[in-house]
C-alpha cells in the first residue's frame, strides 16, 4: 500500500510538472507545422501567467483567468503574426525580441501583484484538500488543465493526421507556393495557427501562475518555454513523440530530487543536467539521419510567404 | 576617431551629472545614502528585508537623510557601474549582495571619502565595512520548532546551492531538531537554482511523498509555503514573513531586520564616529528574529523556544557547541567544545542526522 502510495505521488507530480511543456509545446507544434517558428513561447508564456493571474483575482473566478491568459498569448502571437507574416520581419529576431519584451512587459504589469496569495485551482475545487488522506490529496491535485494537457496529444494527433484541416496545415507548412496555387489562404492559416500558439503558451502560463505554484511572480516561467521549443524538435515535429518528450521532462526532473530525498548516491548536478543532456543526444541522433530530420521538418519552416500571383 | 568621439559625448552626458552631484554632497543638505539590490523591491524576499530597513532608517531620521537605491543589479559586469553611480552622488552606500564584493573593494578604493558596506562579504577597507546576518540562530530556534511539531520524525529542506551559509542552516535546523526530538532526520534536496517555484513546489512535493511532515527552504520564492498550505503540512519560513502564503501551516519564518543597523550606522557616520569593522549579528543584536508565530504552535512549544533565544542571547547556549558529529558519526568538536566564527563561515561538512550530501 505504501509503495503504491508512493508511486502515484510520483505519476502525479510527473503530470503536474509535464502540464506546461505539454501545453506550450504542442501550441508551437501546430504553430511551426505551419511553417512559422516562433521563439517566443517564453515571453507568452510570462504574459499569460501575469494576465492569468491578474484575470482571476480582479475577478474571483478561476476560469475568466484562463480564459483572459489565453486571450493575452493571442494577442502577443498577433503582434509576432503581423510583425512576421505581414510585415515579413525575420521570424527568428522577432521571436527572441517577443521573449524578451514579454519578460519585461510581465513583469511591468505584474508587479503590484507580486506576493498576493490565492487559492490554487485544485484548492478552489476540493476545498478540503488539506486535510484529505495523501491518496485522495493526490488524485485532487489532478486538476482539470492537467486532464486537458493528458488529451491534447490525442486531439493534435487526430487534427494533424485524420482532418482535412489539419492536412491544409501540413501543406501550407511544407510548401506555402503550392498551397497558395490550390487556393488556400496561406497567412490566414498561418495566423491562426500563430495565435493558437499564443493561447496555448498563455494557458501553460496561466497554470504555473493559478495550479501549479499560484501566486505571481517575477520571471516565475523560469525557462520552461525554452524547454518546450526544443521539445517539439526533441519530438521531429510528431505529437506522440512531443507528448513522451514533455513526460520524460517532468519526470526526470522529479525523478532527480526523489534520487536526491532517498540518499541515492548520484551527483545532484548530474541529475540537473540529464534533462539537457537528453535532449541534446536526442537531437545529435536524430542529425545523424540528416534525411529524416529533412523529411520531418516543415519544409517551409521559418521562410516568409509573399503571394506572387 | 570613433572612439573618441563616443568618450566625448559620454563625458559630455556625464559632466553635469557629475557635477550636480558634487555640488549637492558638499553642500548642508540631507546625508545622502544610496543602496543597491540584487532582487527585486517585492511583497517578501531577502531584497525586500533590505529596503523595508532602509525606509525605515530614512523615517527615522525624518529629513536629515535621503536614500536612493537601485534595484535587480546582476552580480556582474554591471555592478561596478551602478556603484560608482551611486558613489558618485552618495555620502554612504551599502550593496546588499555577496557577488557585489569585488566590485565594492575597487569603486571604495577611488571613492575614499564615500562611506561604504558590503553585505555577506569579508573584504574590508579603511572606508568599506562588511555586514551580515547569523541566520543559523534563528534557524536553530525553528529547528526546535520543527522537531516539536513533526510525528512522523522526517524534515524536509529544500536547499538552492551547497555552499557554507545554506550548509550552516541545514546543521542548524538538524541541531535544533535533534536537541529536543533524538529521532529527528533532517532531508535535504537541491534545486539548483536560488528562484525556481516550479522546481521548489517539486522539490516540497517529493519531500511530502518521502514522509516529510515540516519543510523548511533556503530559497528565494514562497512556493513550498504554498505548497504547505494546499496539502495541510507545516513549514517554516524564511527572510521575510511567509505568514500569508500560510496562514494555516506556516508556523513561523527567521526573518532577518536591518533597520537598526542601518539606523546606528548612519547615526555614526554623520556623527563622524563611524570606523571599518565588520558586524555579524544574530537574535542578541535583534539582526535575526523570529516572525510571530501561527496560533497553531502548542503554547508549551513558543515558551520552550523563547527560553532558548534567550539561552542563546545569554551566551549559555551555542548552536554548534559540542559533541558535534558527522554524518558518518565522527566527532567534530568535543563536549564543552563549540566551532569558532571562521569554522562556521566556512562550514563543509552536514551533521549527524541529516540525509543529503553536499
Amino acid at each position: 500500500m505504501h509503495e503504491l502510495e508512493f508511486l502515484l505521488a510520483i505519476l502525479v507530480a510527473t503530470l503536474r510538472a509535464a502540464t506546461p511543456l505539454m501545453l506550450s509545446g504542442f501550441g508551437e507544434l501546430i504553430t511551426e507545422r505551419s511553417g512559422v517558428l516562433n521563439l517566443g513561447v517564453e515571453g507568452m508564456m510570462l504574459v499569460g501567467a501575469v494576465f492569468g493571474f491578474i484575470g482571476a483575482v480582479s475577478t474571483g473566478s478561476l476560469l475568466a483567468g484562463f480564459i483572459l491568459a489565453m486571450l493575452a498569448g493571442a494577442a502577443l502571437a498577433l503582434v509576432f503574426g503581423v510583425l512576421t507574416l505581414s510585415l515579413m520581419a525575420n521570424q527568428v529576431a522577432t521571436g527572441l525580441a517577443l521573449t524578451i519584451f514579454g519578460t519585461g512587459f510581465s513583469a511591468l504589469v505584474g508587479v503590484s501583484w507580486v506576493g498576493t496569495p490565492i487559492a490554487g485551482l485544485a484548492t478552489a475545487i476540493w476545498p478540503h484538500l488539506s486535510s484529505a488522506p495523501p491518496v485522495l490529496q493526490q488524485l485532487m491535485l489532478l486538476d482539470p488543465v492537467v486532464w486537458v494537457a493528458v488529451l491534447v496529444p490525442f486531439a493534435a494527433h487526430r487534427f494533424i493526421y485524420r482532418s482535412r484541416a489539419g492536412l491544409v496545415l501540413r501543406a501550407v507548412g511544407e510548401s506555402h507556393d503550392v498551397a497558395h496555387a490550390l487556393g488556400y489562404s496561406v497567412l490566414r492559416i498561418r495566423y491562426l495557427a500563430v495565435m493558437f500558439g499564443g493561447a496555448m503558451s498563455g494557458l501553460a502560463g496561466a497554470y504555473l501562475s493559478l495550479c501549479y505554484t499560484p501566486t505571481w511572480t517575477e520571471n516565475m516561467v523560469a525557462g520552461r518555454g525554452w524547454i518546450a521549443l526544443a521539445l517539439v524538435v526533441f519530438a521531429t515535429w510528431k505529437p506522440a513523440w512531443l507528448a513522451l518528450g514533455a513526460l520524460l521532462f517532468g519526470f526526470v526532473t522529479i525523478a532527480q530530487f526523489q534520487a536526491e530525498g532517498l540518499g541515492i548516491d548520484i551527483s545532484p548536478n548530474l541529475l540537473a543536467m540529464l534533462p539537457y543532456l537528453a535532449t541534446v543526444v536526442v537531437l545529435v541522433l536524430i542529425s545523424r539521419d540528416a534525411t529524416r530530420l529533412k523529411l520531418n521538418a516543415p519544409a517551409a519552416l521559418g521562410r516568409p510567404f509573399h503571394a506572387t500571383a | 576617431m570613433q572612439t573618441t568621439r563616443r568618450d566625448l559625448m559620454r563625458t559630455a552626458l556625464l559632466a553635469p551629472v557629475a557635477a550636480g552631484a558634487i555640488g549637492s554632497a558638499r553642500a548642508a543638505g540631507p546625508y545622502k545614502v544610496g543602496f543597491m539590490y540584487v532582487g527585486p523591491v517585492e511583497e517578501a524576499g531577502y531584497t525586500y528585508q533590505h529596503d523595508h530597513a532602509r525606509k525605515l532608517m530614512e523615517e527615522k531620521f525624518a529629513g536629515k537623510v535621503k536614500t536612493t537605491y537601485v534595484e535587480n543589479v546582476p552580480e556582474g559586469a554591471d555592478a561596478e557601474r551602478v556603484i560608482r553611480k551611486l558613489a558618485q552622488s552618495n555620502d554612504m552606500v551599502f550593496t546588499t549582495s555577496f557577488g557585489y564584493m569585488n566590485p565594492t573593494v575597487k569603486v571604495a578604493a577611488q571613492f575614499p571619502k564615500v562611506k561604504f558596506e558590503h553585505a555577506t562579504g569579508y573584504k574590508r577597507a579603511a572606508n568599506l565595512s562588511t555586514y551580515s546576518a547569523r541566520f543559523y540562530e534563528g534557524r536553530f530556534l525553528a529547528g526546535v520548532i520543527a522537531g516539536r511539531m513533526t510525528k512522523s520524525n522526517v524534515i524536509g529542506f529544500v536547499g538552492a546551492f551547497p555552499i557554507p551559509e545554506v550548509v550552516q542552516n541545514i546543521n542548524a535546523y538538524a541541531l535544533g531538531a535533534r536537541m529536543v526530538n533524538p529521532k529527528v532526520t533532517v532531508k535535504v534536496v537541491w534545486v539548483s537554482t536560488w528562484y525556481d517555484p516550479g522546481k521548489e513546489r517539486a522539490a516540497a512535493d517529493t519531500l511530502m511523498s518521502q514522509g516529510a511532515d515540516v519543510l523548511v527552504t533556503h530559497t528565494d520564492s514562497a512556493a513550498v509555503q504554498e505548497a504547505g498550505e494546499q496539502r495541510g503540512i507545516w513549514t517554516i519560513g524564511f527572510n521575510s514573513d511567509m505568514s500569508k502564503y500560510g496562514p494555516k501551516t506556516c508556523l513561523t519564518s527567521v526573518v532577518s531586520d536591518w533597520s537598526g543597523y542601518y539606523i546606528q550606522e548612519v547615526q555614526d557616520a554623520m556623527d563622524g564616529t563611524w570606523k571599518s569593522h565588520d558586524t555579524w549579528g544574530g537574535l542578541k543584536s535583534g539582526m535575526v528574529v523570529l516572525a510571530p508565530f501561527n496560533a497553531a504552535l502548542p503554547k508549551p512549544v513558543a515558551d520552550e523556544v523563547m527560553a532558548r533565544r534567550q539561552d542563546i542571547i545569554d551566551g549559555k547556549l551555542a548552536p554548534f557547541q559540542g559533541p558535534l558529529k558527522d554524518q558518518a558519526g565522527a566527532e567534530k568538536v568535543p563536549a564543552g567544545g563549540a566551532l569558532s566564527d571562521q569554522q562556521i563561515l566556512g562550514m563543509n561538512w552536514l551533521v549527524q542526522g541529516v540525509e543529503g550530501k553536499i
